[in-house]
């Protein structure tokens, strides 16, 4: 098996947060400059940007994974992956119908765009993409799986927009491929507290909003490629793959 | 004061739970962070939210809370219904805000001298 070292949790210049800076082509550079091998695209509640950075990501040995960071009805931050373009412009849909209509004022959260290779604005996202949509965590979760995708609840250690901080606890029936935690705890600080999810797989990521963010946390994937169904079994533990994190 | 006093009084909905509406009453917590409810709701409180998922009857049962009233004409998901069927704890509904709910709420309970 192979290690790769990969980043999930990456913000675009499409999140209101994101810095303008994070441009497609600025992220895969960084991302490479790491040696990251893996990066997750992950807007919140928009996957736009997504193939701009796989395009940007073709000169450099880099697996972009496209995907969203989902705001649930419950405020908690999930991230979703999909393999292929239909499966993502699938999930798009079902993002644009359930996200309230509530415009975004760029000047009180920042600029919503979708730039292209060098910068120019493609698109501007006109809806706030901070706002919760009106699905469940297991109602998306369960989109998720119906479009093979990967589902994993985001920065779970956080006190406030993960599952943890907003319902107390991981719901017991919710399906998931991971859990994330942020890169501002260990998983022995965190398991210590919340035993009941040893077991589970955990993954750890940089949630970058700034350039100098990216690969400031990551995971170790071990596979025999870098793809989406190896991802997906080391995630699983299956078939001699898995991951470990890295701090 | 019991659940089903509140109900008459402030012209409440009841979605589920009916079995729950002889429980007494002993305050109120408004919140619709599930860990604050967890962490700060007291023993028979009426909770009062806008959340309408299953995991609210979760906390609710746990928590041993006397019912939950949703704001604003939220409905009640599917399965927060079924959960607050199986736990006996009735989900409640009114059109007013929280604000506006929590200050008739309060009032009532502060007259029959609960809080």
């Amino acid at each position: 098996m192979e290690l790769f070292k990969a980043d999930l949790h990456t913000h675009t210049v499409l999140s209101p947060c994101g810095d303008l800076e994070m441009s497609p082509r600025n992220i895969v550079a960084r991302a490479s400059d790491k040696g990251l091998h893996i990066l997750g695209i992950t807007d919140h509640n928009s996957t736009r940007q997504c193939q701009v950075l796989q395009e940007a990501a073709k000169p450099y040995n880099l697996l972009v994974l496209t995907g969203a960071e989902v705001t649930s009805k419950e405020e908690a931050h999930c991230l979703a992956f999909f393999e292929t373009h239909e499966q993502l412009a699938e999930f798009q849909l079902y993002l644009d119908e359930h996200l309230p209509n509530i415009p975004n004022d760029p000047d009180k959260f920042g600029y919503q765009v979708v730039v292209n290779l060098e910068d120019d604005i493609l698109y501007q996202e006109e809806r706030l993409l901070i706002s919760a949509i009106d699905q469940n965590v297991n109602q998306i979760s369960q989109k998720v799986r119906e479009l093979n995708g990967l589902f994993i609840p985001a920065h779970v250690n956080r006190g406030r927009n993960s599952l943890i901080g907003q319902l107390g606890f991981v719901p017991f029936d919710l399906s998931f491929d991971a859990l994330e935690l942020s890169k501002h705890i260990t998983y022995e600080q965190f398991i210590k507290k919340q035993s009941y999810l040893e077991g589970n797989t955990f993954i750890q990521s940089s949630d970058a909003h700034f350039i100098e963010d990216i690969g400031t946390a990551y995971t170790h994937f071990y596979m025999e490629e870098a793809s989406f169904e190896e991802i997906r079994l080391a995630l699983h533990n299956k078939q001699g793959r898995k991951v470990a994190l890295a701090s | 004061m019991k659940v089903s006093e509140l109900v008459e009084k402030l012209g409440l909905v009841v979605y589920s739970g009916k079995q729950g509406l002889e429980e007494e009453i002993s305050g109120g917590y408004v919140s619709d962070l599930l860990s604050d409810v967890m962490g700060h709701a007291q023993e028979s409180h009426v909770w009062v939210t806008l959340q309408t998922h299953k995991n609210v009857m979760a906390i609710a049962s746990l928590k041993d809370l006397s019912a939950v009233v949703l704001i604003s004409n939220n409905k009640p998901d599917d399965d927060m219904l079924a959960q607050s069927q199986d736990d006996g704890v009735p989900v409640l509904g009114t059109n007013l805000p929280a604000f506006e709910f929590a200050g008739k709420l309060y009032n009532l309970l502060h007259e029959d001298g609960i809080v």
